[in-house]
Order: structure tokens, then sequence, then C-alpha cells
């Protein structure tokens, strides 16, 4: 089937077998490979973007559920001229990563976050970022660079 | 996952007539539940109806004495909606403590209730809340809407429009969660409703249940006391790696206690 979308704002449109998944698409079709394939079964969020404004686990979605979407990836965060969006910049000012495969997850999660809930505390950081797993950092400077980033958001 | 035909109907009536079709044609809402099972192949449709065109499913009304929730409305949304948390704050709370910040993004009230995971939030709200289903074809009272593990009393064809929530005089949702997959290992909805007291157990057991000797406690006083000494009895519940039969019996006397005090 054919499907259409516009993907960190560029019109995009291609013949795709109905059972595509949107991680799929994204990261072959599109070669957009930033989002990654962790789990592949929901848990863990390191294929989170964003569909029209809201994260979702491209995983968990079939290409075909995102006809005519807005799909913001980790690509399409930075200025065109390579300045770091303020998420990806506290990432990197507070070691928020270390082996790095679940960091575009993380930090397109976390930029839904405060956007939903301007300031958060530590608490709601922790608690909204649940759906997110990483297994180097235990957490803690992630925690660091989202309360630091939204500061700046 | 195995190839199937995909439609993405404008109207309830075309989706309707999309399933009678013949072959194994299945409703695809958020895709939570049934795309994770399509890629197991535990499930295997020859057809998939996507539902999120179809603009009479979305969105929350205000009614009378009650509130009406389309079936497409997607658990973020009632968990940030204005009128639930100013009318219903437990069903608010509890739709924004399923799965995790993604889940809730794509995941919508009419797709868990079809679904009937033994653990899922929602049907204890529409069991605890004395909701009713609304479908395309009839209005099925929460009392006769969950018939057992991931059974419903949905018939072959019918959709589920919306679901209405009498407001009730208080209620509140505690569930004792599994840190890994977030779903209730038992959860519990108590509340003071229009036709009296309400205690929904998910979790627990194979389907949402109700505790009538809880209810009948809480009708003459409601107090987390007259709960805490009232267990139910562990044969027949879930047991499994994350908690026992035993452990989970305990715990909807815990959770029950709990509730009643957030509900006070
Ligand atoms: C990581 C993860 C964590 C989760 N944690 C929780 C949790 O803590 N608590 C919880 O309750 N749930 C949890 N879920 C499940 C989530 O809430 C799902 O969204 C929900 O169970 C199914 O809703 P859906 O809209 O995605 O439905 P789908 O997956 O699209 O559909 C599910 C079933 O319902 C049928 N259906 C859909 N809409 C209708 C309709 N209108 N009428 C009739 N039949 C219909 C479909 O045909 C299908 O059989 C979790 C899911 C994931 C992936
Ligand atoms: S790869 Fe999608 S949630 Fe893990
Ligand atoms: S930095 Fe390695 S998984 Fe998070």
């Amino acid at each position: 089937m054919k499907i259409s979308m516009s993907v960190n704002g560029k019109p995009v449109s291609a013949e795709v077998e109905t059972r595509t998944l949107l991680v799929t698409y994204i990261r072959d079709n599109l070669r957009l490979t930033g989002t990654h394939v962790g789990c592949d079964t929901g848990q863990c969020g390191a294929c989170t973007i964003h569909m029209n404004g809201q994260a979702v686990k491209s995983c968990n979605i079939l290409a075909l559920q995102a006809e005519g979407a807005d799909i913001l990836t980790i690509e399409g965060l930075a200025k065109a001229d390579g300045t770091l969006h303020p998420m990806q910049e506290a990432f990197r000012e507070h070691h928020g990563l270390q082996c790095g495969f679940c960091t575009p997850g993380m930090v397109m999660s976390a930029v839904d976050l405060v956007n939903k809930h301007p300031n958060p505390s530590e608490e709601t950081i922790r608690a909204e970022l649940d759906g997110n797993l990483c297994r180097c950092t235990g957490y803690h400077n992630i925690v660091k660079a989202v309360k630091a980033a939204s500061a700046k958001m | 996952m195995h190839a199937f035909n995909y439609q993405h109907p404008k109207s309830v009536a075309d989706a309707a007539a999309a399933l009678s079709k013949g072959g194994d044609a299945k409703l695809l809402a958020g895709g939570q539940s049934l795309v994770a099972a399509m890629k197991l192949r535990l499930a295997a449709p020859t057809d998939l109806i996507d539902l999120s065109g179809i603009k009479e499913l979305a969105g929350i009304k205000v009614e009378g004495a009650g509130i009406t929730i389309g079936a497409m409305t997607r658990h973020a949304e009632v968990a940030r909606s204005e009128e639930v948390r100013a009318k219903i704050p437990a069903l608010a709370g509890l739709a924004g403590g399923i799965g995790d910040r993604m889940v809730r993004n794509m995941g919508t009230l009419g797709g868990s209730l079809a679904h009937n995971d033994p653990v899922a939030d929602y049907p204890a709200a529409v069991l605890g809340l004395n909701a009713t289903v609304n479908t395309n074809k009839r209005k099925i009272a929460a009392d006769d809407f969950f018939k057992g593990m991931f059974e419903t009393a949905l018939q072959t064809g019918e959709i589920i429009v919306s679901v209405s929530f009498p407001v009730p005089k208080r209620a509140a949702y505690i569930k004792f969660r599994n840190p890994a997959s977030r779903y209730a290992i038992v959860g519990v909805l108590a509340a003071e409703t229009g036709s009296g007291v309400r205690v929904a157990v998910t979790g627990a057991a194979s389907s949402v249940f109700r505790v009538a000797a809880m209810e009948k406690a809480l009708a003459a006083k409601w107090s987390p006391d007259a709960v805490a000494g009232i267990s139910v009895p562990s044969a027949g519940l879930n047991s499994d790696m994350h908690a026992s039969a035993e452990y989970r019996a305990h715990l909807v006397t815990v959770m029950a206690r709990r509730a009643v005090e957030a509900a006070k």
C-alpha cells in the first residue's frame, strides 16, 4: 500500500507491505538509523519517536498507522546548522549516556515529557521516563540532564 | 507478522460492514496489544480495520450525571482531561497510571476493554464505577460485560462506540503494579456510587471481579477498617513468578483498604 507522511519536516511517501512496522520504515526505507530497536516488544523505549507531537514506540505501530502524520525522529531535533537541541546538549553536558543505545529514545521521550510538564520535579521525571530502559547509566545523570534541559526549553 | 489487508473506514457503519465480510477480520485501535500479538503471531487476522479515522469514536463528553468517553480516546487524553479530573479523579488517575507515557499516547479505552487482559486497569474502573459499554448494537451493563480471561460479552461484528461513566460520590483506584510491565499485580477500585458501594478487583484472577463482603461492610460504614479484616480466598487466583495466589489474596485486602482511605 502507498503511505505518505512528513518526517522531520520533509514529505515522504513509499509503497510498503501492510505489515511494515513504523520503525522498519524509518530505519530501512528512510535510512534514519538513529531510532533504535532494543527489544522489539514495546518494553524498552529505544524506538521512541514523536507522531503528531506525541511520544510513541515506533516498534509497536504499523507504518500505515502513521499515514498523513507528522513524524519527528532524533535526526530532526538539532537545528540545520548542527546546533543541538537543549535536551541533547544537556545529555552531553551531564553525561546522561554511556553506550548511547537508549539515548535517542530517551531524548525523544524526555522532550515530550518536558513539553507536557514544564519544569518537572525529579519525581515526575523518574515516573514519566519509566517506559525508557537504560542498562548503563543508572538513570541518575539522565534525570539531571532532563532537569537541566527543562530550564532551557 | 503475517500479511493482511488493511482498511481505514470513516464511519462505524463502514467498519461494521468491513468486519462482517468474512475472513478473520479484526479491529485495530491503538495497536498496543494487537500489533504486539501479531508480531508474535499470536494473532494473524486476514483483515485489519483501523478505527483511528472514525470521528464518532473520539472525544469526552459530560452528559447529565456522567461522562461519556469515546472508544478511541487515548489513555493520555483521559488522564489529562479537565472534565474527568474534576468529576471522576479516580478514573483520570487510573488512566495516567497505565503502562508508560508512550503506551498512554496510543492505547485506547475501547481497545483495553475489548481485550480484557486479566491484569489491565480499565476493567476495574468500568466494573467499579458501574459504567455502561455502548456498542453499535446495544448498551451493555458493566456487570454483564466481562466474561473471563480475554473474554467479553462482545459478539462477532460488535464495536465498542463509547463508555458512559456515572459520576460517583467518591472513588479511588490503587494498584500494586508490576515494576517491569506496569500492569496490575492487583488493582482495586472502591467507589460509593448512585447505585451503591462497589469494590472491583483486577489483576488477581482470570478476569475483573467484585467483592460482595467488602461492599456490604463499606455500605454500613465507609472506613478503611471496615475492609481490613475481609479477605478473598486464594483458591483460583493468579499465581506466577511475580506473586503467588496467597500473596495476591493478601494484596486485595491491602489495596482495598488503601483505596477506601484515598476515597475518603
Ligand atoms: C509496554 C506496555 C505496557 C502496558 N501496560 C499496561 C498497564 O499497566 N495497564 C493496562 O491496563 N494496560 C497496559 N498495556 C496495554 C495497553 O493499555 C493497550 O493499549 C490496551 O490493552 C489495548 O488498547 P489498544 O487501543 O492498543 O487496542 P488494540 O491493541 O488495537 O486492540 C486490542 C483488541 O481490542 C479490539 N478492539 C479495539 N478497539 C475495539 C472497539 N472499539 N470495539 C471492539 N473491539 C475493539 C481489537 O480488535 C483487539 O482484539 C500496556 C501495553 C504495553 C505495550
Ligand atoms: S524497541 Fe520499541 S520499545 Fe523496545
Ligand atoms: S547509555 Fe547504554 S543503555 Fe543507556
